[in-house]
């Protein structure tokens, strides 16, 4: 089979079974090392990492990296297709469902109790982010793992974002000069 | 839909995709700012509601949740606009890394920078629970709701397909008898 169907039906697996965040996904790259001989498992490690901090959705930029690594330009647009489809075909699917029942009452009543629980939700993921970004250090306690450089940025950017309410590329772009002038 | 149209959406999402840094959480401020504000294609609401489904569903949250929204007010053709958008940035970026800086990331200003923009990805998600909080949350069922479902998914108690069926029936549990009574009364009047 042409090494692009193959991209394009491996990376349509990937989009149709990883449930779960970006994360259910790092299993079938490093299957992916190991079943085609495509890159090793090091080259997986590294273009994981990348994927990670580059913007944009970690599943694209996984996919994206690892159809350059195979096939250059061509394979990379094959693999972020393929793996875009499944999820995008899907939501369609499920909007077209979904307009039937939109207005029926007991439906709003559901999602009435899942907007507030929603919420809480991000805010854990916001919990996270904090974890992954400020606690740097090692260590047992908080208190041993607080950057406290980080903690202070942190804050006097929530402090304005709150106070402001600019568009977020702003704080984005002053955090970047920020990191580098006093090195993060 | 017209190709203006198409593009709108696109550059929208476009610019969503490029400054979101972490997550399909971490969507959600620019969410906020560009497309709920900015271009009103959705309400804060409905955003929660895509954010709900996308949960208990397979697929990229990036995807999915700007599929609900392309598809809310212009279909099918608005999903693919808005999907195509949100990821041709990455596609870009990281097809740029790959041809020509492998070792991106190992100089020393990228990663200073990227340390400092990660905490403001932090700051911005957790800026946008604010905003959720303040809108969204207006009487003690909903704040209990809301700190349930925060302890729940901070301590990983349960996973969170059967913490949004839970918060799904207690919403049903809650709100019908509230409406009910509430249209008793107008009947009764």
């Amino acid at each position: 089979m042409s090494i692009y169907l193959l991209l394009f039906w491996e990376f349509f697996k990937i989009g149709m079974f990883a449930v779960g965040g970006a994360m259910s996904a790092l299993p079938f790259i490093y299957d992916l090392a190991e079943k085609y001989n495509w890159y090793s498992v090091a080259d997986a490690t590294n273009m994981i990492a990348i994927s990670e901090s580059t913007p944009g959705p970690i599943t694209i930029n996984l996919a994206s990296y690892v159809g350059y690594t195979v096939g250059g330009f061509p394979g990379s647009l094959i693999a972020s297709l393929g793996v875009t489809l499944p999820p995008l075909i899907l939501t369609v699917c499920i909007c077209k469902f979904l307009q039937k029942y939109r207005k029926n009452p007991v439906v709003e009543d559901a999602f009435y109790g899942l907007r507030p629980a929603i919420a809480g939700m991000i805010a854990a993921i916001g919990l996270e982010l904090i974890d992954i970004s400020v606690l740097t250090n090692a260590g047992a306690t908080v208190f041993e793992r607080i950057s406290w450089p980080s903690a202070l940025l942190f804050a006097g950017l929530l402090a304005v974002i709150l106070k402001f309410k600019k568009h977020p590329v702003l704080y984005i772009a002053v955090a970047a000069g920020l990191g580098i002038v006093f090195k993060f | 839909m017209d190709a203006k149209t198409f593009r709108e959406i696109f550059t929208t999402f476009a610019k969503v995709g490029m400054l979101t840094f972490g997550g399909g959480y971490a969507m959600l401020p620019l969410l906020q700012k560009d497309v709920i504000e900015g271009k009103g294609w959705a309400t804060e609401e409905e955003v929660m509601d895509y954010y709900a489904i996308s949960q208990c569903q397979p697929g990229m949250m990036f995807v999915t949740i700007s599929s609900y929204i392309g598809y809310n007010r212009f279909g099918t053709m608005g999903a693919v606009a808005a999907t195509a958008g949100v990821v041709t940035p990455s596609v870009v970026i990281i097809m740029i890394l790959a041809a020509f800086l492998r070792e991106f990331l190992t100089y020393p200003l990228v990663e200073q920078a990227f340390a400092a923009v990660r905490i403001a990805a932090a700051a911005l998600v957790i800026s946008a629970v604010v905003k959720l909080v303040k809108k969204g949350v207006k009487d003690i069922p909903a704040l209990v709701l809301c700190v349930v479902g925060f302890l729940l998914c901070a301590f990983g108690v349960i996973g969170v397909v059967p913490l949004i069926l839970l918060s799904a029936v207690d919403g049903i549990l809650l709100h019908t008898p509230q409406r009910r009574a509430a249209k008793a009364e107008e009947v009764g009047k």
